[in-house]
């Protein structure tokens, strides 16, 4: 993975920049090598590169004057979350600050009757719906990763989850925030249903992927829970069968809350390694809805009558706690089932659901011209697919054949009229990528808006746009002031 | 100028020396635009792509909002945050307004269920951003920027919409007797409740409105439960007719200014108080209409949110806008409007 020469002159001022942002916050800065070197990748951990060094404020204040700091210093700043990107979205380069909101997970306000809290960002995504569960309330967007991950990187990311059928994903749930600028300028964004009065920033902050300011304190939407949910599990004799199920399922005005697609190669890791029980079938839909008992039975009943129509190998409701969560089960651990079958990269394309079947046969063609295996484990409702390209990291040559396998991949989602990434990001990962989906005019008018927020270009500036088509504004920033640190 | 392409719109836009105005419908014009030559966009019409299993449609900016609630209802679907036109009304204006009705509440704004634009910005470059699936975080969002932007940045050509589908069954439940302040509690109590309420609105007439939609079964069954759960708040019947059309604020009255407020429902109660009983209340209290007379500016009390007169002689937006925001809106405006030719949309 290219990324930019560090700045020779930051890296030759190492010291003062660590003694001035020690001097703003003492005890929040971390630069000992051994330490900094937790922070050297993110969850795509096949690149790394330890930073500058890491500060870890606990107040919006704090992230301000830090801010202040480095962009009175010239010194790049990548914002942090919980690390969990699977995009390389907050991968630092040597010259970097990181900025880390580990140590701001505060609930500030839980207001129910206006269907809000607001936290810091560094709050975990599970430990929202946690600190409203008791109201009867819950925060809706729900992705993989939700023990672990922080809000801020899911508004940075515009994360998604399995639910977001129904319910929309960060986007749609998130009604502020308070960020900081590169300049440490405060400002809020957002306002009541998420409306301000003029244009509408908080849309366009939303998966600007860190580069536009960094989200210290959010408001969320959150809903009261349904009163109870139960899937089904439909077993097809092939991949074709089970996505014209999807369709027909939505086409009929059900809308249920996830409708999740494994296929055969799926199953199979996922049943050696979780022994869900599952059935013996080419594809396997799980589809879930909510509501009260005879809601769901209602429901339930429309959406057997439509699968019987596609003659399905099996047909399992759940009737039970016990049995809703075996249903649940292979599909929660397919991403740890895999990683038993060697290693993976996990694509992000979607796509139109009507073009399922034409790149799934596609898929099974390029995975045999390349010589390996692709699982396939996806959000059927909304078309967002995860293929998994299983190959041996350490077999010299495999992890360059995967990623073109994978880039390939992703060129199908946008030639069929879908897109590079659907809820993870482009980060560094898909960067290169993105002249595939969007022409030099596109691309520029998204960069037209970093330029407003982030004039000098140092915020998470390596990401999400192919290097050459960001050099000249990357490198368009005025270099370190002689007198600065 | 009435361009049939966007080829020829680009031209357009490259070409003229003067501020142009934008021109959908003409239904949702805010005071202060309107300026400048006419930019009229209904030549750019027409369904692109529709595919109902997908939940997408796709329609160029200047088809009629009815044409478009048409062809979705053929199909048993429509666009989830129910915009409510005037004859008239185009999609491009919705888009442009971001108007969001009562099913804001449940499904969302336009913004949200808004997933690809194409647009021509004041250099008259084509731009293009999002795409025609749901779920899409490849690079910014300009998608929402779009939204809500009044023509401030471009001119829209071309909307990609996730269309959701016509629930079978409607049950509006009503509580004749409140007032304004006194539906926000009822109104609360049934949104915190999981009963997917897809209404909750307020009219002087009517008294507290909430709609219940789905499957038959299904609503019966809320319906009951919401009638338990709001009898501390008074009499509940369920009404045969359909009052959520009246929600569509009416432009022109010679008495008066209509004024949009927007604010968290919590304070509803609270910005009410200091003004005139309102012409209509939505998204749970999130919403109020209001008349005053012309050129009067309301006395609001510090509260989150914002109010605006949407007719009358002059723009005004209360309380200020923060400084920093201001300079983050001009900017986007300078990069993409770089000769201020989309003044009109002031």
């Amino acid at each position: 993975m290219q990324m930019p020469e560090p700045d020779a002159l930051v890296l030759s001022r190492r010291d003062a920049i660590v003694a001035a942002l020690r001097q703003a916050v003492s005890d929040a800065v971390i630069d000992d090598p051994a330490e900094t070197r937790a922070y050297e990748c993110d969850a795509l951990s096949a690149y790394r590169c330890p930073p500058l060094a890491v500060v870890l404020p606990r107040t919006t204040q704090q992230v301000s004057q830090l801010m202040a700091l480095c962009h009175q210093l010239g010194v790049p700043v990548v914002p942090r979350g919980a690390g969990t990107s699977l995009a390389g979205g907050s991968m630092p380069t040597a010259d970097a600050v990181v900025i880390g909101l580990a140590r701001m997970t505060e609930v500030l306000e839980i207001a129910t009757g206006d269907r809000l809290v607001r936290v810091q960002a560094g709050r975990t995504n599970l430990s929202v719906s946690g600190a409203v569960d008791g109201q009867g309330f819950f925060y809706a967007p729900d992705p993989s990763s939700q023990l672990a991950c922080a809000i801020g990187g899911n508004i940075a990311m515009n994360s998604g989850g399995a639910h977001c059928l129904k319910y929309g994903v960060t986007t749609n749930n998130l009604l502020g925030v308070t960020m900081v600028l590169m300049d440490g300028t405060v400002v809020e964004l957002g306002g009541p249903m998420g409306e301000a009065a003029g244009l509408d920033l908080l849309g366009v902050v939303c998966g600007s992927e860190g580069q536009l300011g960094i989200v210290t304190e959010a408001t969320l939407r959150i809903l009261p829970k349904p009163q109870g949910a139960r899937p089904v599990l439909i077993a097809f004799d092939s991949s074709e069968t089970a996505g014209a199920c999807v369709a027909a399922i939505i086409r009929a005005g059900v809308l249920p809350v996830a409708i999740e697609f494994m296929d055969r190669p799926c199953i199979r890791a996922t049943e050696a390694f979780a022994q869900a029980g599952y059935p013996d079938c080419e594809a396997l839909l799980i589809v879930e809805v909510e509501g009260t008992a005879p809601e769901i039975d209602e429901q339930l009943a429309l959406i057997r009558d439509i699968a019987q129509g596609f003659e399905p190998v099996e047909f399992r409701e759940s009737r039970s706690e016990d049995e809703s969560r075996r249903i649940w089960l292979g599909r929660k651990s397919a991403f740890g089932a895999m990683g038993q079958m060697g290693d993976y990269i996990c694509l992000d394309g979607t796509i139109p659901v009507s073009a399922l079947p034409r790149v799934l046969a596609r898929i099974g063609e390029l995975s045999r011209d390349y010589g390996l295996p692709v699982a396939n484990v996806f959000h059927a409702g909304d078309g967002n697919m995860h293929p998994l390209i299983i190959h041996d990291a350490n077999a010299p040559g495999d992890l360059d054949r995967a990623e073109a396998l994978g880039a390939d991949i992703l060129r199908l989602c946008v030639e069929v009229g879908g897109c590079l990434t659907g809820e993870h990001g482009v980060g560094i990962e898909k960067r290169d990528l993105m002249s595939v989906q969007y022409r030099p005019a596109d691309l520029d008018a998204q960069m037209r808006v970093k330029d407003v927020f982030d004039p000098r270009w140092l915020l998470n500036a390596a990401k999400v746009f192919p290097l050459e088509v960001s050099a000249s504004r990357r490198d368009a920033r005025p270099n370190l002031p002689p007198d600065a640190a | 100028m009435r361009p049939d392409s966007e080829e020829a719109l680009a031209a357009c836009i490259s070409d003229t020396r003067e501020a142009v105005s934008i021109v959908g419908g003409g239904t949702r014009l805010h005071p202060g635009e309107g300026a400048g030559a006419r930019l009229d966009v209904s030549g750019l019409s027409g369904i692109v792509l529709y595919e109902p299993e997908a939940l997408t449609v796709v329609v160029r900016a200047g088809t009629r909002l009815a044409d478009v609630q048409a062809a979705l209802a053929a199909e048993g679907q429509m666009l989830g945050f129910e915009p409510l036109g005037a004859p008239g009304s185009t999609i491009g204006g919705v888009v442009a307004a971001n108007a969001s009705g009562p099913r804001r509440v449940q499904a969302g704004a336009a913004r949200d269920a808004l997933i690809g634009v194409r647009f021509v910005d004041g250099n008259g470059d084509l731009i293009r951003n999002g795409g025609r699936v749901m779920k899409n975080v490849t690079g910014y969002d300009l998608v929402k920027l779009m939204a809500g932007s009044r023509g401030r940045l471009g001119v829209l050509t071309e909307l990609a919409f996730k269309t959701a589908p016509l629930p079978p069954l409607r049950c509006t439940l009503c509580l004749p007797g409140l007032d304004a302040a006194a539906a926000i509690a009822a109104l609360t109590d049934a949104l915190s409740a999981p009963f997917e309420v897809s209404g909750a609105a307020w009219l002087p007439d009517r008294g507290a409105l909430i709609r219940l939609e789905g499957l038959e079964r299904s609503v019966a069954i809320r319906a009951d439960a919401l009638r338990d759960r709001l009898a501390a708040h008074g009499e509940v019947v369920e009404v045969q007719d359909d009052p959520w059309l009246l929600l569509r604020p009416d432009g022109g009255d010679p008495d008066g200014d209509l004024w949009r407020i927007v604010c968290r429902p919590g304070e509803a109660a609270r910005v009410l108080s200091a003004l005139p009983a309102p012409v209509s209340m939505d998204w749970g209290g999130a919403l109020i209409h209001l008349r005053l007379p012309a050129d009067e500016m309301p006395v609001l009390p510090r509260f989150a949110g914002h109010a605006r007169r949407i007719t009358g002689a002059a723009p005004a937006v209360l309380p200020a806008p923060d400084p920093v925001v201001a300079r983050l809106d001009a900017g986007l405006r300078r990069r993409f409007d770089p000769r201020g030719i989309f003044a009109g949309a002031d």
